[in-house]
């Protein structure tokens, strides 16, 4: 079966239950509609219509795009053609895909069927989406874009099974997830989240205190004057309302959240309704930023999450594919992070320096994180006010090195150099660095810029240990963020740590 | 650098200078017409020639900052990558590698072309890489173009 796929005629259809599985979209609609028919009618006569109409018209028009759509893949291309009175062909060369994410709606993962989205580099429009495939066929379409991308030999694909037959509807039956089952071969859980932690996470944002401050505040004004009271309770509920489904948003995107290393990349799977799983390859990584809000510090939580190319539609958050950000530990402990930091992009932690203390006068608020560091690899750099944040931009992705210099910061003899990854905001600040510094910043930078792009065709493992010049041995901060620091000899962490004088003995 | 031989800075042309003369003319005599006329009516003819006066000063002044500016900007293009100076008041100085190099843009705006220059703008994937030559002579833009199209070709590097 395989053969055809790479033959002229080879052309595979989706799912036939797509139509049905599209009314899931409308779910919202038909809802307004239910509500808008029985406003209308007092819930007298034929209050059905509108609803119906809707659902009808949507199962039509689903149908005739099932008809008129088509996929397939030849060579190196991944070709969809769609649409019926305006023909869509899109041709998607699978050495510049990005990420692809497989996304299965409520409605979906009952029926059996998944979407599969395809991103590129590049502007939104170029992204392909399939909706819907058979799980399996997903599946399967997945490992086999990953696998073609790229300069690597795609022999492994040889070797697979390829199920062409989705026009007979196989795999409508498995609703089971069958991620971890076929072919993409071992995976190993890097990092979960338990939802108790998610919960606790909302709990302890800057949004939910708030939200307690006013609530108590309601409560005196409720004693003191219960009529102004019931008014201002009035004017809130909306606040109240996009509070909480912003609250439910995000835990349902996010629950039993699972980063998992799979052959061809990382994969986070997530969703309570609808479940997600995102497939990031490796090497397509343009920063990591580990972001560490002041209510979750006392606990050691922090936040990672990775850029990559694309156009990041802000409309689309938290769906999948369109986010050129994504979460990739949307809470977990600094162990964790670290561990993921290091597989994605094999960051080793440089040493560290903070600017110079007359840097203070220019960012007297964000001093106390302020510090930046790079080694052969990658560019480091810490910023913030209240959140502390943390950048890496892997140097082979760098696309510009800025040095950039206000007057306060000229007065002062400092400079920010700006390491730019793809992407609209996707970089690292080296701020406030001595001028002398920001100039040797700028030429080193760029040629190991230079020389990483050169290697980049080397193996992530490979790169990884290649740390380069060795770093002396000394106490630099720990790693595993457990404690304050740690002590570093020839080349390797000791189990000696240090917490404010103190020292311990801890297995990293 | 190791491998670049050291050049000197490449400046744009001093008849950008004129050009921005020009435009900032142009634009005090405007605003000089307007609140001339503005005052004239409604504060009498002292009100009127005091803020034309003003006008035209504060145009003298800004001829220092677009002349500081102006001189301020300058380029080098080295073996391996293209450098881009400029600023005054917030200096910026944007290290651009050739293979990264997305696409190279030339406009002229209608100033512009009556000056016979044109800008040279180099995209990289990265919105904020900040590559941007203007008043650049018809040659050396399309000199630069090309040669820069070459590099980047040479030179490319993908995502």
């Amino acid at each position: 079966v395989r053969a055809d796929l790479d033959r002229e005629g080879g052309w595979q259809r989706l799912h036939p239950l797509s139509p049905l599985t599209r009314i899931g979209r409308l779910v919202p609609v038909v809802a307004l509609s239910f509500v808008l028919a029985f406003a209308h009618d007092h819930g007298q006569e034929g209050p059905l219509y509108y609803p119906i109409g809707v659902t009808v018209a949507s199962v039509v028009f689903g149908f005739i795009h099932w008809m008129v759509t088509r996929w397939k893949i030849e060579g190196d291309t991944l070709r969809i053609e769609t649409g019926l009175i305006r023909r869509d062909s899109k041709r998607l060369p699978l050495a510049r895909i990005q990420a692809v994410d497989v996304v299965r709606p409520l409605l979906a993962r009952m029926l059996g069927v998944s979407e599969l989205r395809i991103r590129l580099a590049g502007s939104g429009s170029a992204d392909g989406r399939l909706a819907y495939l058979s799980e399996a066929t997903a599946l399967e379409l997945r490992q086999r874009l990953l696998q073609k991308r790229g300069p690597t030999a795609p022999q492994a694909v040889e070797s697979l099974a390829w199920r062409g037959s989705v026009a007979a509807g196989a795999g409508g039956g498995s609703t089971v997830a069958v991620d971890s089952t076929i072919g993409s071969g071992p995976e190993h859980v890097m990092a979960s989240v338990p939802t108790g932690r998610l919960v606790g996470s909302f709990a302890l944002s800057g949004v939910t205190l708030v939200v307690i401050g006013i609530a108590v505040g309601l409560l005196v004004l409720a004693i003191v004057a219960p009529k102004t009271a019931a008014a201002v309770v009035g004017f809130l509920a909306v606040y109240l309302f996009s509070f909480i489904s912003g609250i439910w948003r995000r835990l349902s995107n996010e629950f039993r959240f699972e980063a998992v290393e799979a052959p061809e990349g990382v994969r986070v799977r997530r969703g309570l309704l609808q479940t997600v799983s995102e497939t990031i390859p490796y090497g397509r990584i343009q920063a990591v930023r580990k972001i560490e809000p002041l209510f979750w510090r006392p606990l050691g939580w922090c936040r990672l999450e990775v850029d990559i190319a694309g156009s990041g539609r802000k409309n689309q958050r938290g769906e999948g594919s369109g986010v050129a950000r994504k979460a990739l530990l949307p809470v977990g402990s600094a162990q964790d992070a670290w561990h993921l930091v290091d597989r994605l992009i094999g960051a080793t932690l440089p040493i560290m320096t903070p600017p110079p203390h007359r840097a203070r006068k220019k960012a007297p608020l964000s001093y106390h994180f302020l510090s930046a560091g790079h080694d052969n690899d990658h560019a480091v750099c810490v910023t913030g006010r209240v959140r502390k944040v943390t950048t890496w931009v892997p140097l082979e992705k760098t696309q510009s090195i800025r040095k950039v210099q206000g007057p306060v910061q000229r007065r002062l003899g400092l400079a920010t150099v700006h390491v730019d990854a793809a992407g609209r905001t996707t970089r690292a600040e080296l701020r406030d660095r001595t001028e002398a510094e920001a100039d040797q910043l700028i030429e080193e930078l760029s040629d190991l810029a230079r020389a990483a792009r050169e290697h980049r065709a080397r193996p992530l493992a490979e790169r990884s240990s290649n740390v380069g010049a060795p770093i002396p041995s000394g106490w630099y901060p720990d790693p595993s963020g457990r404690h304050e620091q740690r002590y570093w000899r020839e080349g390797q962490w000791t189990q000696q740590v240090s917490d404010k004088g103190h020292t311990a003995v801890d297995v990293l | 650098m190791t491998t670049s031989a050291e050049q000197a800075w490449s400046h744009p042309s001093p008849t950008l200078w004129r050009l921005r003369q020009t435009e900032l003319a142009l634009i005090t005599f405007v605003i000089a017409l307007v609140v001339g006329l503005i005052f004239g009516a409604t504060l009498g003819t002292v009100a009127s020639i005091v803020s034309v006066l003003v006008a035209v000063l504060t145009g003298a002044l800004s001829s220092w900052f677009v002349r500081n500016r102006f001189r301020a900007w300058r380029y080098q293009e080295r073996h391996e990558d293209l450098i881009v100076a400029r600023g005054v008041m917030v200096r910026r100085l944007s290290v651009v590698p050739y293979g990264r190099m997305q696409f190279v843009e030339v406009t002229a705006g209608p100033m512009e072309r009556i000056f016979k220059l044109s800008t040279v703008k180099l995209h990289t994937a990265a919105a904020a890489s900040d590559a941007r030559i203007p008043g650049l002579e018809l040659e050396e833009s399309a000199r630069l173009r090309d040669r820069l199209t070459e590099l980047g070709e040479s030179k490319a590097a993908g995502m």
